[in-house]
């Protein structure tokens, strides 16, 4: 495998360089209408457009982030899947990212097939730090991040709403229920982002032009290994719609009697 | 041939979480035919716990108590639950789909290299395979997957399987902590909005509110109504106000924040966008109150008020409290 190598960086005093990897994945826009595919057995997003995952957006700003705060490094993302995810390469790309690798090959329906294929591209990598989304809205998993991180035996932090970096060691907060919880590891390590960590920046006109003259590497690794199989695919449970109580203050209390007797939540 | 179950606590104290997936364990267990266990790690104080697991239908408590497990060390967690998978070889293993269950359960597959179900709404077992529904695509339609090997990992949705009774004598055996090299990460517990409402996703009753509450300094209203419903109650939140900050995050409820299925959900002020219903559709019961009766949120509400949340709310407050001082 061709590692492109540390970029011809020509500073004479190298601050704390930055090597960083973000995986992202090309997911169907959440806006849209994802219906059962007509075998039952797949989700047909006939039409629908096709975007950079919400989440990877937090996680290549935070790279880019990283890589502006130590001066000097490079961003490389990387990506398992189809021709069709060079242009999530490229939106990447024009955000700012220096180079991309496109794994060809399918990801598994569980994360473990998908996050073999990622470790196993990954490893003996120079890297400080591999970035992720919190989870892919599309099989909604959160499973890759946490999976990798075994795989390479890095320490790793997921649903990370706030991180910092200080030389080789690195705190970051999650979310867990009912407040923060702060972790504290050392470097390399893994980092998966939840909404809020930063705010992702938009792709500059100039971004845009200069990715296209940006290496995109593509490696074939075969289709990764589904421990699950997919038997069907429904819509959601149908809700019928209940009933006007009335109108007004003056309805609360039949509201209430009907909630204890009838529904018998309260 | 057994099913074993994660039984989470924090602080030394089983969560709501571990009475449900130990019932989940439970049910499959019974129709599978086989042995139910537990694995419960925690500070020493965890000890007089286990019982409780007995209590939801766990035939054996594999306990870990020792203060390495004080704090969620996702090594130190993943070492345990290893050794207890190696202690019993189940065939079944299930975890909350908790923050502490969803971080944890990847790990433990990655290192059994077994597949995981994340975040299941129903687990049943048909002509010798495990089979998971579970929500996808921000829950605009619900996959059914099944195992091709063993073990099956599963994390369960919170309030997919409600807590139950069904005694055993639960036989306690110990643990032997593993000496862990990679504490990879030192944790420690944010003084963080340690809110004493429970998370949305976990909450008995979420009273959710939307643009329709006109700007944040309203919220006292919602506050009000949530202590007269009582400590199991969290607020829920729409993106719209969210995005407009008078709204913490971690209280949206929809697409691209919480999916929740509660008992009971209160709408107020809330149209009922598709991405806000995406998060809440499953939801056993709802209430809406909005002032224009064609709000798409009354399609799917069980019940309805057509008026003005801030003549509405304060009257449900005032009718719940009564309610409440007569119980
Ligand atoms: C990609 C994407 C993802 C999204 N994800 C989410 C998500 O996760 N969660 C989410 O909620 N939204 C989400 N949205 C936004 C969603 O489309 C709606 O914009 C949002 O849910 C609207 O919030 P709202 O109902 O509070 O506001 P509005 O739609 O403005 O509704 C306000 C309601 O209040 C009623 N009202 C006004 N005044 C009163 C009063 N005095 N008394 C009673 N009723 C009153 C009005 O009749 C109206 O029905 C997403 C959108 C996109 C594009
Ligand atoms: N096919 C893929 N290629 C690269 N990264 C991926 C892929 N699938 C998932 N990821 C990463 O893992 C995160 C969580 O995905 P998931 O575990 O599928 O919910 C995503 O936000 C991405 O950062």
């Amino acid at each position: 495998m061709k590692w492109l190598g540390r970029p011809e960086t020509t500073l004479n005093f190298v601050s704390e360089l930055m090597n960083i990897i973000v995986c992202i994945k090309r997911v169907p826009d959440s806006e849209g209408r994802i219906a059962v595919g007509g075998d039952g057995t797949s989700v047909d997003t006939q039409g629908v457009k096709f975007v950079l995952n919400p989440y990877d957006e937090f996680a290549v700003e935070e790279a880019l982030k990283l890589k502006e705060a130590a001066g000097a490094g490079s961003v490389t993302v990387i990506t398992l899947g189809g021709d069709d995810s060079k242009e999530t390469l490229r939106t990447a790309l024009a955000m700012g990212a220096d180079q991309a690798i496109l794994l060809k090959g399918k990801p598994s329906v569980d994360g473990l097939g998908t996050a073999e294929k990622l470790a196993e591209a990954i490893a003996g990598r120079e890297y400080d730090m591999i970035l992720f989304g919190k989870q892919a809205i599309d099989d909604d998993n959160l499973q890759v991040p946490a999976m990798v991180a075994e795989l390479l035996g890095v320490p790793s932090a997921t649903v990370v709403v706030s991180l910092s970096v200080d030389g080789k060691s690195a705190r970051a907060e999650r979310e867990v229920e009912g407040g923060h919880e702060i972790v504290e590891f050392d470097l390399p390590a893994i980092v998966a982002a939840q909404k809020g960590l930063n705010e992702p920046r938009y792709a500059s006109l100039k971004g845009i032009m200069a990715a296209k003259k940006k290496p995109l590497e593509e490696v074939d690794m075969g289709d990764a290994e589904s421990r699950l199989e997919v038997v069907q695919v429904m819509n959601p449970p149908e809700r019928t719609a209940g009933e006007i109580v009335g109108e007004g203050a003056d309805a609360v209390p039949e509201l209430v009697r009907k909630l204890r007797e009838e529904a018998k939540v309260l | 041939m057994s099913i074993l179950v994660f039984a989470e606590q924090r602080g030394g104290a089983l969560r709501q979480a571990a009475s449900e997936t130990v019932t989940a364990g439970r049910v499959l267990a019974d129709t599978m035919g086989v042995e139910l266990t537990a694995v419960l790690v925690g500070p020493p104080s965890i000890t007089g716990e286990s019982e409780k697991l007995g209590r939801h239908g766990a035939d054996k408590v594999l306990l870990g108590s020792d203060e390495v497990y004080g704090e969620y060390l996702p090594g130190v967690y993943a070492d345990a639950v290893v050794a207890a998978v190696t202690t019993i070889d189940p065939k079944v293993i299930l975890f909350p789909a908790s923050a502490l269950g969803k971080d944890l359960a990847p790990r433990v597959a990655a290192r059994l290299k077994a597949g995981l179900a994340s975040d299941v709404t129903e687990i049943r077992f048909e002509d010798g395979r495990i089979v998971a529904v579970r929500p996808a695509y921000g829950g605009k339609v619900y996959i059914t997957v099944a195992f091709k090997g063993e073990p099956a990992v599963l994390s369960v949705r919170p309030r997919a399987y409600m807590a139950e009774e069904a005694p055993r004598d639960a036989e306690v055996q110990e643990l032997a902590t593993p000496n862990s090299s990679q504490a990879l990460s030192k944790v420690h517990m944010a003084e963080g909005a340690a809110k004493e409402r429970p998370d949305v996703a976990e909450a008995e009753i979420i009273v959710a509110g939307g643009r329709g509450l006109q700007e944040a300094e309203k919220w006292s209203l919602l506050e009000d109504l949530a202590d007269a419903l009582g400590p199991g109650t969290a607020l829920g939140a729409s993106r719209a106000v969210v995005d407009a900050g008078w709204r913490p995050h971690d209280e949206q409820v929809g697409q691209t924040g919480k999916v929740v299925a509660p008992p009971l959900y209160f709408a107020l002020g809330i149209s009922g966008a598709i991405q806000h219903l995406a998060g809440m559709r499953t939801a056993k019961c709802i209430v809406a109150v909005n002032k224009d009766p064609e709000a798409p949120i009354f399609k799917v509400a069980d019940y309805g008020i057509v008026g003005d949340v801030f003549e509405v709310v304060p009257r449900m407050t005032e009718e719940i409290r009564k309610l409440r001082s007569e119980d």
